[in-house]
């Protein structure tokens, strides 16, 4: 196994074992978007009338709907949890550790969004069959047409989290990355309520979801649980993805870093 | 070779064959639209749309399929379509306002409920003159026939009661009391049992055929759904009449009743104020008129998930299988 291949597989695994080792942070990772699922959209199943539109075929209930938006909450949520991760590894000094090593930085960083999106898809995957208990399930193709769209958009929310710890440099700046990234990006997408009905209310708001890398991520996932493939969603989270990327990169440059500046 | 080829060409055959069996059109007669929609039941799309009289709404084929009669209400007729031309051959003398009816056995007699005289016709289609009109309660609405033919019923809206009619006399023979607002009934079980479902009542009722005594009454409660719009109105049993799916109107829900414990087993989410449906030749498919959202929502009987929604004209009310 060549040189790159080991790492990848060694911080795959040391994010892996963080998880597992955390117990509370998988219920907790569960209970948020089921809580969701089961109390919000029980709530709301009445007050928001649903016109068909695609991938739906026919008249969906409100828990169908907000699914895919509930994976993409995990695979968020995660990709932030992921960003506090590596803060926290800053401070703590094992981000050193890491960097030092003789591969690319980009390999490193690359490793790093592979171990967190393969924990988010495991993630999402438990919603799934727990969502499917209680009664909201998908065509059974679906769950395995999903798993590329949640790959991607899992990449996509990661490289933003990967992005984001690279501009904090304290733990307690965390609180902001709530307050201006995942509020934001979750309530201004088409997680919650489809677009044409955000549309109804305000255009600047719809304009807003519409560029909103989220709502590609979420109807990727949508589309793709329902065996439809939406390319422009792809596309964009792609883009997204790319951009995300290049900029963390840039972001953990050496000569950026305190890592860098301090050997 | 030729004996692999030959396995192949009966394969074939019998493929077809079988698709053809279960091929057919549902008709649906769209009350705001005065038209009626032709929707393949393979393909689940719109393929024709025929010109009606004014409001159409029940809608019956003949026992050869041959003629498509068409309670045109506004029109004050039932209107005699060839199917496979669409055109209009002529009309029958229906009463007043027919809103629905129901083809004797014989592919002769037609029962109309007129719901503004308080009466319900019988019209002898073959020589298109009207045989005898029978005075029930008012606003006479559901209409069924027994298989045996014995029996006709017609239910009426605001007197609240089943109309039972021996169609040997055409006079009433017995007149029971139902919930509030009763919109249509069937005879199920060889016609051993009479249901009929209640609007306002939010119940469905069966009936003792031999007694014309009540047999068991069920109500629906929809999650998520005030009790209020749970308005119970047409219904179709499947093959061997085991489960009935029950469109509760403003509840935009079918129900799935079982028709041997009477207990109401699933709900099935449709299109807007749901009023009537058919089931495709095997029975495996249903289509459901839903009138405020303008759709028909097919569902697949086994799995009883709605598959689609077709969009037709605007308002659809009736529906009948054509192969």
């Amino acid at each position: 196994m060549n040189r790159y291949a080991t790492s990848l597989l060694a911080i795959v695994k040391r994010e892996a074992l963080r998880f597992i080792h955390q117990r509370e942070r998988f219920i907790a990772a569960l209970v948020r978007p089921l809580v969701w699922l089961l109390v919000f959209a029980a709530g709301f199943r009445a007050a928001l009338g649903l016109s068909i539109i695609p991938p739906y075929q026919t008249y969906i209930t409100y828990e169908t709907y907000i699914v895919p938006g509930l994976c993409g909450m995990i695979l968020l949520f995660n990709g932030m949890q992921s960003s506090l991760s590596l803060v926290y590894d800053r401070e703590m000094g094992s981000m050193k550790l890491l960097l030092t090593s003789p591969l690319p930085r980009w390999w490193l960083l690359f490793s790093k969004l592979v171990g967190s999106t393969a924990i988010s898809v495991l993630q999402v995957y438990a919603f799934l069959a727990i969502a499917a208990v209680f009664g909201v399930s998908m065509p059974v193709p679906g769950y395995l047409a999903v798993l590329p769209a949640l790959i991607v958009g899992g990449i996509m929310l990661g490289a933003l989290g990967l992005l984001l710890s690279s501009f904090i440099s304290q733990l307690e700046n965390f609180a902001g990355v709530m307050n201006f990234v995942i509020f934001p990006m979750f309530f201004l997408s088409s997680a919650l309520y489809p677009l044409w009905k955000m549309a109804e209310s305000s255009q600047l708001l719809y304009t807003i979801c519409a560029l909103n890398p989220f709502t590609h991520a979420v109807e990727l996932i949508r589309f793709a649980l329902y065996l439809d493939f939406n390319g422009s969603a792809l596309i964009w989270t792609v883009l997204a993805a790319t951009v995300f990327t290049c900029a963390a990169l840039w972001g953990y440059k050496p000569s950026r870093t305190s890592e860098g500046r301090k050997p | 070779m030729i004996y692999l080829s030959k396995i192949a060409g009966a394969a074939i055959m019998l493929a077809v064959t079988c698709s053809m069996a279960n091929s057919g059109e549902i008709w649906v007669t769209n009350e705001k639209d005065d038209t009626v929609s032709v929707i393949d039941t393979d393909s689940l799309e719109v393929i024709q749309t025929y010109e009606t009289g004014e409001r159409p709404r029940g809608i019956t084929f003949s026992n050869d399929f041959s003629r498509v009669y068409i309670c045109a209400s506004d029109s004050d007729a039932v209107q005699v379509m060839d199917p496979n031309t669409g055109r209009i051959l002529h009309d029958l003398p229906s009463g007043e306002d027919p809103e629905q009816f129901v083809l004797h056995p014989d592919d002769t007699h037609l029962y109309i409920a007129n719901e503004d005289d308080a009466i319900t016709t019988v019209v002898n289609t073959q020589t298109r003159k009207v045989v005898a009109q029978i005075d029930v309660g008012v606003e006479p609405e559901g209409m069924a026939v027994s298989p045996d033919g014995k029996i006709a019923i017609t239910t009426s809206e605001t007197t609240n009661m089943a109309h039972w009619i021996d169609t040997a006399t055409q006079e009433l023979f017995a007149n029971t009391l139902v919930d509030s607002r009763p919109r249509h009934a069937e005879f199920a079980k060889d016609g051993s049992e009479m249901w009929v479902s209640s609007e306002i009542g939010g119940t469905l009722t069966v009936f003792d055929t031999a007694t014309q005594s009540e047999k068991a009454k069920m109500s629906f409660e929809v999650q998520g759904v005030h009790p209020d719009r749970v308005q119970p109105v047409g219904f179709e049993f499947t093959s061997g009449d085991t489960h009935a799916f029950v469109a509760l109107g403003p509840a935009n829900h079918i129900a799935v009743v079982n028709a041997d414990t009477y207990a109401v087993e699933d709900y099935i989410l449709v299109g807007r104020r749901v009023w009537h449906m058919a089931f495709n030749a095997d029975k495996t498919k249903l289509f459901t008129t839903n009138g405020v959202s303008g759709d028909v929502t097919v569902i697949d009987v086994a799995s009883r998930k709605a598959l689609k929604s077709i969009k037709v004209g605007r308002f659809p009310w009736g529906a009948a299988f054509r192969p």
